[in-house]
């Protein structure tokens, strides 16, 4: 169980504001850790600065998820998230980023090669929301079926679905002696 | 016409009579467990409900040792072509009982990835109502199978697959699994 520090949020603070200067989109205080949102192209050198930084030390990854804000009540910068949750042993905080990814491009660099955990993760997003992980070594659908069209958790897809129950042979009653012998 | 002819009806009647009394009561089930529900069809297996006083104690993981196939729990959609096969490769006469709501109709889980009811895809002869049913009507369902077993009923024998009809070589039965989910297509896939 991580030791949660209150001093370590300060320096966290303040390390990544340093990096990341103006580009850094909000910055939220939540219980016990920080949430930065940046642009989809500036969440990977966040991400490689707080792992790889001497005195940060983010080296382990908790979850990395996707959101959809179409519909949502607050303006968004942009439609997607992605979500990356990270944890700082030596520091004893954890760091969120949330990186934008426009809709009309989903497109976001992978970090599967510097947090190896986060390979099926984002296989997920990619098949739930739809977002593509530049880079990432194997980016096919981890959950659905590999044929099934479109990405069910955005926000404009059906919630009953678009008739994918309907592609299987169907049993059909056939009249009595029409039946295939063997 | 003759004593012979008779005598033949008489026996062939009778012996249908008797293998249908032996399957009766010898159902063995395919237990297909994938949720709640299995847990009281575990229960319904043990001591106090005692299936094995129905003949129904052995339970054949394989599908070609077994009579009854026990659709219990919710179905995803990729789960199907697996319940298919699994139903195709038992050998006839052979019973479904669909337990519970989620195998009945989807239940609760009206969504995308939901199978709502597996007799849409396999033949089912008796249907358990309940989230999830108790053990008693399990055992209720089971007598009605048996029922109809006594009578040399099944509902797989009004039914056949589309695709096994319109050509064998192409039904589930001579698909090798990886043919179920063809070679990906559709958007980019970033490599």
């Amino acid at each position: 169980m991580l030791m949660y520090r209150k001093e370590g949020l300060a320096k966290l603070a303040a390390k990544v504001e340093g990096f990341v200067g103006e580009k850094l989109l909000s910055k939220e205080e939540k219980t016990q850790y920080f949430q930065f949102s940046v642009r989809a192209h500036d969440a990977k050198p966040l991400l490689r600065f707080l792992k790889e930084d001497p005195e940060l030390g983010f080296t382990y990854f908790i979850d990395l998820c996707g959101a959809d804000y179409l519909k949502y009540p607050q303006p968004m910068p942009e439609r997607f998230a992605v979500i990356t949750t990270l944890m700082s042993p030596s520091l004893g905080v954890k760091a969120q980023v949330r990186a934008f990814v426009p809709g009309g491009d989903a497109r976001i660099a992978s970090v599967s090669d510097l947090f190896p955990a986060a390979d099926w993760t984002e296989r997920e997003v990619w098949d739930m929301y739809g977002v593509e992980f530049t880079g990432h070594p194997d980016l096919k659908r981890i959950l659905l079926p590999d044929d099934y069209e479109g990405h069910p958790l955005r926000k404009d897809y059906p919630l009953r679905g678009r008739g994918e129950r309907s592609s299987f042979p169907v049993y059909h009653a056939v009249p009595a002696g029409q039946a295939p012998k063997d | 016409m003759g004593l012979s002819d008779t005598l033949n009806d008489l026996i062939t009647t009778r012996l249908s009579f008797a293998i249908n009394w032996a399957r009766s009561n010898s159902v063995w089930p395919m237990p297909f467990g994938t949720a709640c529900c299995g847990i009281e069809m575990m229960a319904a297996f043990m001591p106090k409900y005692d299936a094995s006083r129905f003949g129904s104690e052995v339970l054949k993981f394989s599908p070609r040792q077994s009579d009854l196939l026990i659709v219990s729990g919710r179905i995803a959609l990729k789960m199907m072509p697996v319940l298919q096969r699994i139903w195709e490769q038992m050998p006839e006469p052979k019973w479904c009982i669909s337990m519970g709501a989620c195998a009945s109709s989807g239940g609760v889980f009206d969504t995308y990835a939901l199978i709502q009811g597996v007799d849409q895809f396999i033949p089912v002869d008796a249907y358990m109502p309940g989230c999830p049913p108790r053990p008693e009507a399990f055992v209720d369902a089971l007598m009605a199978v048996q029922a109809k077993a006594r009578k040399g009923l099944a509902k797989s024998n009004d039914f056949v697959s589309t695709d096994m009809a319109a050509d064998p070589a192409q039904s589930s039965l001579s698909r090798s699994p990886d043919a179920y989910y063809p070679s990906p297509s559709g958007p980019p896939r970033g490599r």
